[in-house]
């Protein structure tokens, strides 16, 4: 019988722009950017320059610590630009798109006859590993590494986020693919966590432990799901795989390229009701033509490559970031001047913490709210308590790692489980905070001086 | 609120780096943001925030201790006027004992409130409003007739020594307005029990003069307890015996805020349902009392040990201090389970120093700052708890791999 883990802990926010299942076409651009700061963990060493031509697949920079991993060009063109910022940091590289696109030909490979290793050099070198996680640090997995398993998370719970049973269809094969190729690396299991709604699609996925999952949002994180069925211990790997690049995984043996192309959803409160649906994007390619006409004028808007919680943001020009399954758009609210609001009833606010009177009439009207970037309160030491274990559902003490955290105290830090998080594990915590502090943060420069520190 | 807006953006630059007022920054900061919500946006992490700042935090506990304060003013008027053998009807009893206690509120917000800009301006960050809490609860715990310089003194050194020295809010170790109280206690203590503090009977910018009558005794119910040898019925100032309704309701003598448990009832209610004050502590710390009186009624040898449940719980500090002192997230242990212990120990000392101690009838101050003193052990051994659990658990997957 299929395991089902119930998660109390967490919180959805129901916020206004949710997507309709339809899809509207591909989003193409002129030219596709590359972040490597999409890649934690990562020490970009650059592979071409300005005036390369590229294939979909060829390099475009490495880890210099680990030459194997290797980021590779979403499209055919031509290296248009290679931007750094302070210190030489490399800040993107920029590809002018040809009219259709190259591919690089990796070949086909029936998966059930590699070896775990020649599958993860393979994907090594389609560039495609460095989208998959490991924890702990939460960085770019290595292909030295053998996993104790790897989990995938076959539902989205982010704010907004996209469905994956609706971009999963037709795609069936190239994902069960994927998963066989996981299956092999790893000598433990594959788990695919699904929501006990599930398809049987998803439920009857071969070669893996399909666990369920009920609750609210982080329930779809990787770190959740791998906390409540088989916590990582000191010592341990274990890999996390977003569900759409087990489906690149899969093209990548099915027809031997490598084909980034995403299905995203274009949501929140600013986009056009029509235009809140899914569209065909490839890593790298501008919103420019997606947001176009579709977003609410007038107001100062904010653009996020990916989720209100752990996006990044993005002006309307830049691009779609590597990993990232949507584009939300939400008022950014520099404009707004709230007279004496930390003391007014505020009906239309969104609050966890039952200081607003919202939450009396909420389960009445289902109520969807529209919240701008605004931080609402100055930056305060930590005064409230068990704020954050209300939406932490993890065996794991938030307020005590994080302090142990900032006082980079490392025996402390291993103890209470800092091996098994990763900083959007924190983002809800810190949407709920008072104190307005920025835990994301705090935890990448722990877990990333911590790597250093041990490596 | 426009021209309020525009006029505020057209000060501003005199307050910025650069402005000629650029010392008054963050009073001016302070002002603003009270005014206006900041409309900061995010520039890393979340996009979005709740609603809910540590403002509003604030505002809600102010909010839950009206109760205690409009009745703590009508019950001073109430007391005096009974004390003076006059009735002077409802409006004139609150205005006398307005009169009375508003004085003491805003000595001590004047003093706490200059203290905190001082150190915000000096140290250059943003105004911190824990001290909208503290402000209130000091008035509240203090017996009527303080005079004024001493309200400044307490609060002053309570701010400087108990806070700011720690690093200002959410960095003490000791609830704040406890200690102003405690202050209070060791260095003026004839002027903090007694008869003669808890009842006001002077009159009080002209208002409610008259002579006290011989019946009059300022004994607290507590203070009768506390100073008698044998078991005795707990009487009001004229020397009528109290129920237990006239204890709920709290027209008895006591600090300005404490003696009404209805009161305290509804503040804690506004904190339990907002959930800005912890169930768990609060709980507790009534656990710990009643099973604390419980164990001394059981005993019985001495006539403050048989001090009923009732008494115990409706007299003195003891509600009062169980939901708006001990509920202090600051100075209380921050874990879920620290709280049910230090909450059951703060009953149980509160209890022991009211029946043990033969100076001091009350015991609820003492209580929770020692139990604040010790939040943090207590806190040591939850989390020690949380990773030797999570050890066991490496060793037990460890032993089945082999």
């Amino acid at each position: 019988m299929t395991q089902l883990i119930k998660i109390k802990k967490g919180l959805d926010i129901n916020l206004k722009g949710k997507p309709q299942e339809t899809t509207k076409g591909s989003i193409t651009s002129e030219y596709y950017t590359i972040y490597p700061d999409d890649y934690c963990g990562f020490v970009p060493k650059v592979a071409v320059k300005v005036g390369d031509k590229v294939l979909a697949g060829t390099p475009v920079f490495y880890d210099k610590n680990r030459p194997s991993i290797k980021v590779v060009a979403p499209v055919s063109g031509e290296i248009t630009a290679v931007n750094r910022g302070e210190k030489r940091r490399l800040l993107n590289v920029i590809i002018k798109a040809d009219d259709s696109t190259q591919y690089e030909d990796f070949g086909k490979k029936d998966v059930k006859s590699l070896s775990s290793q020649t599958i993860k050099t393979a994907l090594a070198e389609a560039g495609i590993l460095a989208t998959v996680k490991q924890r702990p640090y939460d960085i770019v997995a290595n292909p030295e590494d053998s996993p104790r398993d790897i989990f995938v998370s076959g539902f989205y719970s982010t704010p907004l986020a996209p469905n994956f049973e609706y971009i999963l269809k037709g795609q069936e094969s190239d994902f069960q693919t994927g998963l066989d190729a996981l299956a092999k690396i790893t000598e433990g299991s594959v788990y695919l966590s699904v929501r006990p709604d599930a398809s049987s699609t998803l439920k009857s996925a071969k070669g893996v432990t399909v666990v369920e999952f009920s609750g609210p949002h982080p329930a779809g994180n990787a770190s959740v799901q791998i906390n409540n069925i088989k916590p990582i211990n000191k010592g341990e790997i274990v890999w996390a795989v977003d569900p759409q690049d087990v489906i690149t995984i899969g093209k990548l043996f099915n027809k031997g390229i490598v084909d980034f192309t995403r299905l995203i959803s274009l949501v929140g409160s600013e986009v056009k009701e029509d235009a809140r649906c899914y569209y065909q994007m490839i890593t790298g390619a501008s919103i420019n033509t997606l947001v176009k006409g579709n977003v609410t004028e007038g107001i100062d808007l904010r653009y996020i490559s990916g989720n209100v919680l752990t996006g990044t943001q993005i002006s309307s020009n830049d691009s779609l970031h590597a990993g990232n399954n949507q584009i939300t758009v939400i008022p950014e609210g520099d404009e707004v001047n709230e007279f004496v609001g930390w003391i007014s009833p505020g009906l239309n606010k969104f609050s966890v913490s039952k200081t607003y009177p919202a939450f009396l009439i909420e389960p009445l009207t289902k109520k969807e709210y529209t919240i701008d970037a605004r931080i609402k309160g100055g930056k305060r030491a930590m005064i409230m308590s068990n704020e954050w274990d209300k939406v932490f559902p993890m065996d794991i003490l938030p307020e005590f790692l994080i302090r142990a955290i900032i006082a980079f105290d490392i025996d402390k830090m291993e103890n209470l489980g800092i091996y098994e998080v990763a900083p959007e594990d924190f983002a809800l915590c810190e949407f709920v905070d008072t104190s307005k502090m920025e835990l994301q943060t705090i935890v990448r420069q722990g877990l990333d001086l911590l790597y250093k520190e041990m490596n | 609120m426009e021209f309020l807006r525009k006029y505020l953006d057209k000060i501003k630059p005199n307050f910025e780096p650069g402005g000629k007022l650029q010392m008054f920054n963050s009073v001016f900061d302070g002002f603003e943001t009270f005014l206006f919500v900041p409309n900061k946006t995010s520039k890393k992490g979340v996009h979005i925030h709740d609603a809910i700042d540590s403002k509003r935090t604030m505002s809600i506990v102010v909010i839950a201790l009206l109760p205690c304060l409009l009745f703590g003013m009508y019950n001073t008027g109430f007391q005096h006027y009974l004390a003076i053998g006059q009735n002077p009807g409802f409006w004139e009893t609150f205005l006398y004992g307005m009169l009375a206690v508003l004085p003491i509120v805003v000595v001590s917000y004047v003093v706490g409130l200059g203290i905190e800009f001082i150190v915000a301006q000096i140290k250059g960050h943003e105004i911190q409003e824990g001290f909208l809490v503290s402000g209130i609860l000091i008035p509240l715990i203090v017996p009527v007739d303080t005079p004024l310089w001493m309200i400044a003194l307490a609060t002053a050194f309570s701010v400087i020594f108990a806070k700011e020295v720690f690093g200002g809010t959410g960095y003490n170790i000791w609830n704040v307005a406890l200690i102003a109280r405690a202050f209070l206690f060791f260095a003026y203590p004839s002027k903090m029990s007694g008869e003669t503090v808890f009842v006001r009977t002077d009159s009080t910018f002209g208002l409610g003069g008259g002579q006290v009558v011989d019946t009059f005794s300022g004994a607290t119910p507590l203070g009768q307890i506390g100073s008698s040898s044998v078991p005795v019925e707990v009487t009001n100032t004229m020397g009528e015996a109290l129920s237990y309704w006239d204890m709920f309701l709290g027209l008895i003598p006591g600090s300005i805020g404490e003696t009404s448990t209805l009161c305290i009832l509804i503040g804690a209610i506004i904190l339990l349902v907002t959930g800005i004050g912890n169930w768990r502590t609060m709980l507790s710390v009534f656990v710990g009392g009643v099973a604390t009186v419980l164990m001394f009624n059981a005993i019985g040898t001495t006539s403050a040990m048989q001090v009923s449940v009732g008494e115990q719980i409706l007299l003195g500090g003891f509600a009062f201090g169980a939901v708006f002192m001990a509920t202090d997230p600051v100075t209380s242990p921050r874990t879920q389970t620290g709280k049910y212990i230090f909450g059951f120990l703060i009953g149980f000392f509160a209890i022991c120093v009211r029946v043990l101690n033969p100076g001091y009838p009350e015991g609820m101050m003492l209580a929770i700052l020692f139990m604040n003193s010790f939040a943090p052990l207590i806190d040591h051994y939850v989390v020690e708890a949380n990773i030797s659990r999570r050890l066991k658990r490496a060793t037990v997957k460890g032993g089945n791999n082999e």
